[in-house]
């Protein structure tokens, strides 16, 4: 299914929600699987005990075939932490939750303004228009999950091209095997070092805790270095391009947000819902669960299409409308259940930093190009923008 | 009304603490969430709305 147009997910999601909010589909990788539609249902299943995240499962929803070899080679990224199931899960996400508490990502908030400050200074010393992706959008995450991990901003170049080519889903095998090694190899260089002597950094802070209570091997780490890098980066730096965008093409909406500053976390909820770049969660069911009428048998593979829960009329009001008053936190952007995204909290902050910045210092920002020239990632996992060209 | 949470299903996402930082906190040594302060009757539509984000279904409001 594709998109009509550039906020919206697939206008097929709003025929699933109404008709067959549960229905059987064919996957783009040849797999088949439940496709949850709707609110409810997608934040029931995905809060189901009995249905399970492992991605080496045969009925395990994927868009993309992998080979088993390249699976078995890159299975810790997986089994790390989004991969796994309770009583694994359980143990590793409690050793890390101390690390993104409310109060931990609040203490970051001085960092967070230094760096979208110095972003923004670079911007306007440099020449126009500016690509807002590659001087913001990108380098803020970047730098602040690199600074917090213990990983060095210099090899920046490095995996950002590496996550793309990764999570394009038009990647040929080989470019994409070939990316995936060359992360593991990385980051087992990196965590070695760190091994060795732990710096106060999150990895190794990590590595001194599991030292104390084994729950991460090598490997473990290794996919998990991988895993908080890749999703600490990317991800927010999409909301950051889409969400200027947005504003940019609801006038009323950024004029209500320069009115008022105090909007602004409201305004980034409403984007993480509007935007939801990760179109769904994919998981397997353990046992046959019966939901909407439905029973999925044990074995098969559910896709709980969160760009449609997120649209769901019968959650949120005017919910293909863009508000950012609307403060509503129920939307499943960041997922739900006990995978629901870890740093959930140090986005929201970036991206209240950035909003809350970017046009007080640059008000007459604008796109430079047409929106219909804008190149987003339509072949991508996770949705956004290749380019933002700007100028003010 | 009380709240009862259960720490060993939290995950610590943080989402009571967003929704009210009077009631909920997450614990300095493990992340999990702490209950500050019973409710008062204002603090009802606050606590139901932390219930209702809650991922792992952790927090409970009772009679």
């Amino acid at each position: 299914m594709v998109r009509t147009a550039p906020f919206d997910p697939p206008p097929q999601y709003a025929h699933l929600r109404a008709d067959t909010p549960v229905t059987r589909a064919a996957l783009p990788g040849g797999r088949s699987a439940w496709l949850v539609s709707g609110h409810e249902n997608v934040r029931r299943l995905l809060a189901d005990p009995r249905v399970s995240s492992d991605r080496t499962h045969p009925a395990f929803p994927m868009f993309v075939e992998i080979s088993p070899e390249q699976m078995r080679k890159t299975a810790s990224f997986g089994k790390a932490l989004i991969g796994a199931d309770p009583p694994e899960h359980t143990d590793r996400r409690r050793m890390l939750i101390t690390e993104f508490t409310v109060r931990r990502i609040q203490g970051l908030r001085p960092r967070i303004e230094e760096i979208v400050h110095s972003c923004i200074d670079a911007m306007i010393a440099g020449d126009r228009p500016v690509d807002l992706v590659r001087e913001l959008a990108l380098p803020v995450p970047s730098l602040v999950i690199c600074e917090l991990l213990g990983v060095p901003y210099e090899d920046r170049e490095f995996f950002q091209g590496k996550t793309r080519t990764l999570i394009r889903r038009t990647t040929p095998p080989d470019e994409r095997s070939q990316a995936s090694d060359e992360l593991r190899a990385y980051f087992d260089r990196l965590i070695t070092a760190k091994e060795h002597s732990p710096g106060d950094d999150l990895l190794g802070r990590l590595i001194v805790r599991n030292r104390e209570t084994p729950v991460f091997s090598h490997e473990l780490l290794i996919g998990l270095a991988t895993l908080l890098l890749l999703a600490g980066h990317e991800t927010t730096a999409n909301v950051i391009a889409l969400g200027t965008l947005a504003l940019l093409e609801n006038p009323d909406q950024l004029a209500a947000l320069n009115a008022d500053p105090t909007l602004v976390p409201t305004a980034v909820e409403e984007m993480l819902r509007y935007l939801t770049i990760v179109e769904a969660g994919f998981r397997v069911a353990m046992a046959d669960i019966e939901i909407a009428g439905t029973v999925i048998r044990a074995g098969e593979g559910i896709v709980a299409l969160g760009q449609s829960a997120n649209r769901d009329q019968a959650a949120f009001q005017d919910a293909d409308q863009f508000d950012i008053g609307r403060g509503a936190r129920h939307h499943v952007a960041f997922g739900y259940g006990i995978h629901q995204c870890l740093g959930q909290n140090l986005a929201r902050m970036e991206l209240e930093v950035v909003f809350g910045t970017l046009f007080r210092r640059l008000p007459g920002l604008r796109v430079s190009t047409p929106l219909s020239e804008l190149p987003f990632k339509d072949d991508a996992a996770i949705y956004g923008l290749y380019e933002l060209p700007v100028t003010w | 009304m009380r709240i009862i949470v259960d720490r060993e299903v939290c995950v610590g996402a943080g989402q009571c603490v967003l929704t009210a930082a009077e009631l909920f906190d997450q614990s300095e040594s493990d992340g999990r969430v702490v209950v500050v302060r019973q409710p008062q009757v204002a603090d009802l539509a606050a606590v139901r709305d932390a219930v209702g984000v809650c991922p792992a279904g952790a927090i409970s409001l009772v009679d």
